[in-house]
């Protein structure tokens, strides 16, 4: 650009780009296009943004502790389970009631005595309803065919982890049943996952604790 | 509006005749001012009047919508040659989606999205209602025929190559589509709330939940908390008939926008490209070997 062609254009003070103003960063077009769609995308996200959290907040609410009586500490024997049903989720009937199989803790299997030990039915595979089968003393479920032993520790089948198992404790003579967790496969609590999600070592970190669920004991 | 009498509109402005109409039933007149033509008598007006209604009323709205021109340009577009049945398959995939939205809006009527009452409300559908059996019959195996007819759909459009260029948006939206489809039929099976439903739905969550580091999140936020709930089944419930319905009429209409856009394929077998230049030997050969799919080669000594 030479000096010949600078001179007259400031003269003039034409605005480049035209509609511009001396000075100006924007058109008015422009600034009011921007204006408009900024509005636009605050009210849209004040509709959306409440919705999809309406939606989503159940991820993070954890429920109220829970614990049921099961029967009195004279009804379980160390070497078998007997079978409980309790409500673990309120307010839905028999949908939110789970089986559990309880027995006294055994030295036999380096437990810490005095202690009740609460195995739930739930597959750690896909969810089905095992069943503790007396003569073999293993659970068995089902669906796919898997096998846990007495402790709940998987020795066959597709299931990823031992049994989940529930907390436990005696108030007034009444075994009772708390919230849900899970085990590694050495039964070292952790927090509750889901069927088919592996437990221990790195796996904590590629199926993460879920904040809807209650530490473990 | 009362129709206002020719003789009082001024020539320019009257509405013109429509096609035939004004061809004169006898010999012209030699004068109109000596020997008028007979006007109708008022029964025939009447009658001719009441036969234009229907077409008045489509031309009326059509007048202020322009439809016509997009209607006449969908309905009467060109196929090609060699379109067949198998071209049947998507259009019979969106009969069986009327046929379950239908069907779902009025098990709605009857159905309690409640954990305590969903069994009973279906019970009292297959039991009491008059012909509930049937519309429930209906709507439960119109999904499996919906999900078979989808996925026939799918090869049909995969086998002959109608994915290609320019259609692989509409590819992309049919396997959404899919997807979708998929979505209703998990979300649908826990509705009936009996045992296998029941189960099934928590295999299916438990499935989601192998998921690495999503899929934990992905399984609360299906059954709306670490079990299954009061809350999972109305959640079930509005994903089902809400959510994904929406979903799915929104893409059908992008998906049937591509195809009377782009137009449907010719079969793969069917070789309609000829090169004009070999044109005349290539009918000369159709016409000795009886088909037009011959070798359009002008050595071929067919004659």
């Amino acid at each position: 650009m030479n000096g010949a062609e600078t001179a007259p254009r400031q003269e003039r003070a034409k605005p480049e780009p035209p509609g511009y103003f001396e000075g100006e960063s924007m058109t008015r077009r422009r600034a009011f296009t921007i204006a408009a769609q900024g509005l636009g995308g605050l009210a849209g996200a004040a509709i959306i943004l409440p919705a999809v959290g309406f939606a989503v907040a159940p991820i993070f609410h954890r429920g109220k502790e829970r614990w049921e009586a099961v029967g009195p500490v004279s009804d379980f024997v160390e070497d078998t389970y007997r079978q409980v049903v309790f409500t673990e989720t309120e307010g839905i009937g028999d949908a939110g009631k789970t089986t559990a199989y309880v027995r006294r803790s055994s030295e036999e299997l380096e437990e810490e005595p005095g202690k009740f030990v609460a195995v739930s039915n739930r597959c750690a595979h896909l969810g089905c309803p095992v069943r503790f089968v007396e003569a073999a003393g293993n659970f068995i479920c089902p669906c796919h065919g898997g096998v846990y032993d007495f402790q709940g520790k998987r020795i066959g089948g597709p299931p990823v982890r031992p049994l989940d198992q529930f907390q436990t404790r005696v108030r007034n003579g009444q075994v009772e049943l708390g919230p849900r967790y899970s085990v590694t496969s050495q039964l070292e609590p952790v927090r509750a996952r889901d069927p088919g999600e592996f437990t221990g070592g790195i796996w904590e970190y590629l199926y993460p604790p879920r904040p809807s669920t209650f530490p473990p004991p | 509006m009362p129709k206002i009498p020719d003789s009082i509109v001024p020539a320019p402005l009257r509405k013109p005749a429509k096609p035939g109409q004004s061809a004169p039933k006898g010999p012209a007149p030699t004068d109109l001012k000596t020997s008028p033509p007979e006007r109708p008598s008022h029964v025939e007006r009447l009658g001719d009047q009441a036969k234009d209604a229907p077409a008045d009323v489509l031309a009326w709205v059509d007048q202020r919508m322009g439809a016509s021109g997009f209607l006449t340009g969908m309905l009467y577009r060109k196929v090609p040659k060699g379109t067949n049945w198998f071209y049947t398959l998507g259009s019979a995939t969106l009969f069986a989606f009327i046929v379950q939205a239908v069907t779902g809006v009025f098990l709605a009527m009857f159905y309690t999205p409640s954990t305590t009452q969903a069994y009973a409300s279906i019970a009292h559908i297959n039991n009491d209602v008059p012909l509930g059996q049937f519309v429930h019959g209906m709507h439960k195996w119109g999904a499996s025929v919906m999900v078979i007819l989808i996925f026939l759909h799918m090869g049909r459009t995969f086998f002959f190559g109608a994915y290609k260029y320019p259609r692989e948006l509409n590819w992309v939206i049919g396997v959404v589509l899919l997807i979708l489809t998929m979505l209703m039929a998990f979300s649908g099976y826990l509705l009936p709330f009996d045992q296998r439903s029941f189960w099934a739905s928590i295999v299916g969550i438990n499935i989601n939940g192998t998921g690495p580091i999503v899929g934990p999140y992905l399984s609360d936020f299906l059954r709306a908390g670490p079990e299954l709930g009061a809350t999972t089944l109305s959640r079930f419930y509005a994903i089902h008939m809400l959510l994904v319905p929406g979903a799915i009429i929104a893409l059908i209409g992008a998906h049937m926008y591509l195809v009377v856009k782009l137009g449907t394929t010719a079969p793969p077998w069917s070789k309609i490209d000829k090169p004009k230049i070999a044109a005349p030997l290539a009918q000369l050969d159709a016409g000795a070997n009886g088909n037009g799919t011959g070798p359009a080669n002008g050595a071929s000594p067919s004659v």
